[in-house]
């Protein structure tokens, strides 16, 4: 069995962005592996550890610095890495999905495929059913359980009002993990040495045959959100404060009647 | 003139209020067409409503099976909904960023090779742009969509209802779609969100570590019961086991845009604030004067929550 973990190398969630230019950041800031797709990675080495059998792609789009995620899923357990190098930062999800699925046909076709809900950069939460589509195979996204049953795998996922839905499916199929479903190993020592070790390859859009195409989706601008403004700071008994806070919320800021 | 449709939401049969904003940002001011499409089985009795806010044609999406309803396949449902975008010559389609928006927007966009931005801030209709959080609320990005039909996802409560009186024709569309078979829902079960929805709700008390315990929630639970609203948590009260992942704000938990949000004993990290920044009035109950959210909040009350919740309460009764 093989199984694609679509991973993404983004900036670490509490890393400062500086917007630069029109559309773009300094993007000199620490950066972690999509934290989202720690969950679909953990899962397909369970996965691989139960089954025996299985062999385990950590897969890429990015810069050539996106390798240090492949490094850190490999470290994890990934049996090889494969980045498709693009030049830009922002690339619509519509052409990732593309790019996946041109690594995909020419590294072998997939049984399983595992990526994250959502990236924690850009917030797309779309790659995994452009890509299902493009594969043509049914997806299931925001899943919080999954296992194999022969050739289904029956997946919980989390829906409204915290109620959670499960479903089957008809495998192969892409399943997106969101928090809950697992919790991530942490690679020790010797992890990350032999990882130094494993095949990570390099691809480019040309070696798949992807031509870019317009976007769809074009970021052209990126502003900075000043944090929230300080506002009233109240030190009194708790009766003065919440008497104050009463008024303040109904003749102030008009959200109590 | 352009064609807007919108996904119609429902719950247990009835319109989910979600709904009322996006059809407003719809109807808009230069006289689109909006289509309000429904999935389910909703009775004729919200073609009163939909009327109120502004739609003009009313499409019930069936499949010839019959209805695509919540309890068949996700993937029969978008796809019926992706004919039904054509048959109608829809040029964009709006929906809400809640769970099943997301993942009904997401499917048909994918099924149409359609651009599509989820959790939109602000939409542009007559201009094809969009404004959406990236790198956890610390920018806003502007997406330029490119393509026909285009399909973004409202954050919820980003935009006021304004009533806008129609008389909707009801329409019924059978989308020819065959069911692949290869993904079915096999049931629901209660997690333990306890049935309220966050993203819905329009005033949020939300307890941190400061909380302590699972059982002082209750004192949140009380304060929320008198606002109407509903209960929240920080990642650090829901990894202790103080409350449960449904409820959780954040990056790694629900987005929520309320009209009041009250955080007790949270101190308000970055990624905590990626779940509620864009709330209109922030409230922090917290014991440290120099917390990250005492900062950045409208009403910082420097106390003990222990003392000040129960008193908040209280008032608000009388
Ligand atoms: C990848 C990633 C994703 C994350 N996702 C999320 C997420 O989705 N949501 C989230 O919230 N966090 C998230 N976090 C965690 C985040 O970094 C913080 O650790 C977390 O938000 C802290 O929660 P807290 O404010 O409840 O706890 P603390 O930071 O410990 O703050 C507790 C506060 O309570 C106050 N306090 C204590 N007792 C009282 C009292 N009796 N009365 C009044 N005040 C009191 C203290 O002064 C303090 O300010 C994430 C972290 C990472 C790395
Ligand atoms: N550039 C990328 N390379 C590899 N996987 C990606 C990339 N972008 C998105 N993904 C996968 O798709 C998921 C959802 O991403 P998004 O649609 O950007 O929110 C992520 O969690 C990843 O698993």
């Amino acid at each position: 069995m093989r199984i694609y973990v679509c991973v993404k190398h983004v900036p670490d969630t509490a890393a400062n962005i500086r917007p630069e230019g029109q559309a773009a950041f300094d993007e000199k800031v620490k950066y972690i592996i999509n934290p989202y797709d720690e969950y679909a990675l953990e899962e397909a080495l369970r996965i691989r550890e139960q089954t025996g059998d299985a062999e385990v792609v950590a897969l890429t789009v990015g810069r050539e610095t996106a390798q240090a995620t492949l490094r850190s899923a490999l470290a994890m357990g990934a049996d090889r890495g494969i980045l498709v190098r693009t030049e830009e930062y922002f690339v619509d999800s519509a052409l990732t999905a593309r790019l996946l699925k041109g690594a995909m046909e020419r590294e072998g076709s997939p049984d399983l495929v595992f990526t994250g809900k959502q990236s924690v950069d850009t917030e797309g939460m779309q790659t995994p059913y452009r890509l299902a589509a493009l594969l043509d195979m049914p997806l299931v996204v925001d899943v919080v359980s999954f296992s194999l049953d022969g050739g289904k795998a029956r997946v919980e996922r989390e829906s409204e009002a915290g109620m959670r839905e499960i479903l089957e499916l008809t495998l192969p199929g892409v399943i997106g993990a969101a928090k809950g479903l697992n919790r991530p190993r942490c690679p020790t020592l010797p992890d990350v040495m032999k990882a130094k070790k494993k095949e990570l390859k390099i691809l480019t859009p040309a070696d798949l045959m992807v031509p870019a195409g317009g976007p769809l989706m074009d970021v052209i601008a990126l502003t900075a959100v000043p944090d929230r403004a300080r506002g009233k700071v109240l030190c009194d008994s708790p009766e003065a404060m919440v008497a104050e806070l009463i008024h303040l919320l109904r003749e102030e800021a008009k959200v109590l009647t | 003139m352009a064609k807007i449709g919108v996904l119609i939401e429902e719950r247990e049969g009835e319109l989910k209020k979600t709904n009322f904003g996006i059809l407003s940002l719809a109807r808009g001011e230069a006289g689109n067409e909006v289509y309000a499409f429904l999935l389910g089985e909703a009775g004729t009795d919200c073609r009163e409503l939909l009327g109120e806010f502004g739609v003009d044609k009313i499409v019930m999406v069936k499949t010839a099976a019959g209805c695509p309803d919540t309890n068949s396949s996700p993937e029969i449902q978008a796809l019926a909904l992706s004919k039904a975008l054509e048959a109608f010559g829809i040029d964009v389609l709006l929906g809400s960023s809640s769970a099943l928006g997301k993942d009904i927007l997401a499917r048909v966009a994918a099924q149409l090779d359609a651009p599509l931005v989820l959790d939109c801030l602000e939409i542009d209709l007559a201009c094809g742009q969009v404004r959406k959080s990236h790198f956890s609320g610390r920018t806003t990005a502007t997406i330029r969509l490119t393509g026909r039909p285009w399909i973004a996802g409202l954050r919820q409560n980003s935009y006021p209802e304004t009533p806008n009186r129609r008389q909707p024709a009801v329409l019924e569309y059978i989308a020819p779609v065959e069911n692949k078979g290869r993904l079915a829902v096999k049931g629901v079960r209660a997690g333990t969100g306890g049935g309220v929805d966050i993203a819905e709700a329009e005033v949020i008390v939300a307890g941190g570590r400061g909380v302590g315990e699972a059982k002082n929630f209750q004192l949140l639970r009380d304060c929320a019961a008198r606002l109407g609203g509903a209960v929240g948590a920080s990642r650090a009260a829901v990894d202790a086991g103080y409350a449960p992942h449904a409820i959780q704000v954040g990056q790694t938990g629900k987005t929520v845009s309320p009209r009041l949000y009250i955080a007790c004993g949270i101190s308000g990290s970055v990624q905590h604030f990626a779940g509620m920044k864009t709330a209109k009035t922030i409230v922090a109950i917290n014991k440290d004067k120099d917390a990250p959210i005492m900062l950045k909040c409208n009403y910082a009350l420097v106390g003990d929550l222990f003392e000040v919740l129960p008193v908040l309460t209280e008032a608000l009764q009388s």
